[in-house]
């Protein structure tokens, strides 16, 4: 059996490459995939959790983690729409373009 | 276990790198892909079948054609000319080293994690899963079925087109 600490570093190195991805790239449906990363990341974490707690039959991470995925799906189809509709006002999806409400 | 452990990282951790790295948005999709296949397999070494098939229906599944259907929308599947990063790349990268670094530290150091070597024993059931979302989770599960409603009808009536001509007195 892998040892807490295992999980919880794979998820860690998760959260730090969708990170960096999210700050660094330029097209914004990167960006989203950056950010699905990160809560794919804190998912896993839920879970290990939930496996090496006292008492796993109380079932919570699972739970959790299952309401997570389904907002995260959520939050993605509004992302991708919102980019859709950004791109075809502006024809781009670069985010550095996308700043006209910068002073 | 510890063999098949160590595999499904590295494949993971590797795809999730591409994923974020590559230039052809299409490829960066696939990466993505692989990334949430060896999650799921990660659940379910962990023994949470239910949730590791639920990941790889909504993920790989849905989320996953979904951004690939909005890459070829937005015209992005060719590989890109200009600069795939932004000017100020170095300080996101040094920024995630730093999370990265706080985070293994922390992790590598807790007292309260690595006590947790061996996991109790446990047999899954799916259905106390379902037992348990019926009974006390059942008004979050009411609830995110609305935000689920709303999510979709939000999406399309953000990505609908809207150049037709407007309809006097009708709003767009």
């Amino acid at each position: 059996m892998i040892p807490l600490a295992g999980y919880l570093l794979v998820s860690a190195i998760l959260f730090s490459i969708g990170l960096a991805g999210a700050v660094t790239r330029r097209n914004a449906i990167i960006v989203l995939i950056g950010i699905e990363l990160m809560l794919n990341a804190a998912n896993l974490n839920f879970i290990a959790f939930w496996r090496f707690s006292p008492n796993p039959e109380a079932l919570s991470g699972v739970v959790f983690v299952l309401f997570s995925i389904a907002i995260a799906a959520a939050e993605a189809a509004v992302g991708l729409a919102l980019i859709i509709s950004i791109y075809r006002h502006r024809k781009t999806t670069d985010v550095e373009q996308m700043d006209s409400l910068k002073g | 276990m510890t063999l098949s452990f160590a595999i499904i990282g590295a494949v993971t951790i590797a795809s999730a790198i591409a994923a974020m790295t590559l230039r052809h948005l299409v490829h960066c999709a696939l990466s993505l892909a692989i990334t949430f296949a060896g999650l799921a397999a990660l659940y379910l070494q962990l023994q949470a079948q239910f949730v590791g098939f639920a990941q790889l229906l909504v993920y790989v599944g849905a989320v996953a054609i979904l951004i690939v259907f909005a890459i070829l929308l937005t015209r992005g599947s060719g590989p890109e000319t200009q600069p795939i990063y932004s000017s100020r790349w170095l300080a996101g990268v040094v920024v995630a080293v730093i999370v990265m670094a706080v985070l293994g530290g922390t992790i590598l150091s807790s007292k309260t994690v690595s006590a947790h070597v061996e996991a109790a024993a446990f047999e899954p059931s799916v259905r106390r899963i379902g037992d348990q979302l019926m009974t006390r989770y059942v008004l979050p599960l009411e609830v995110l079925g609305l935000l689920l409603t709303a999510a979709t009808i939000g999406a399309v009536i953000l990505a609908i087109q809207e150049n037709r001509p407007a309809k006097p007195g009708g709003h767009q």
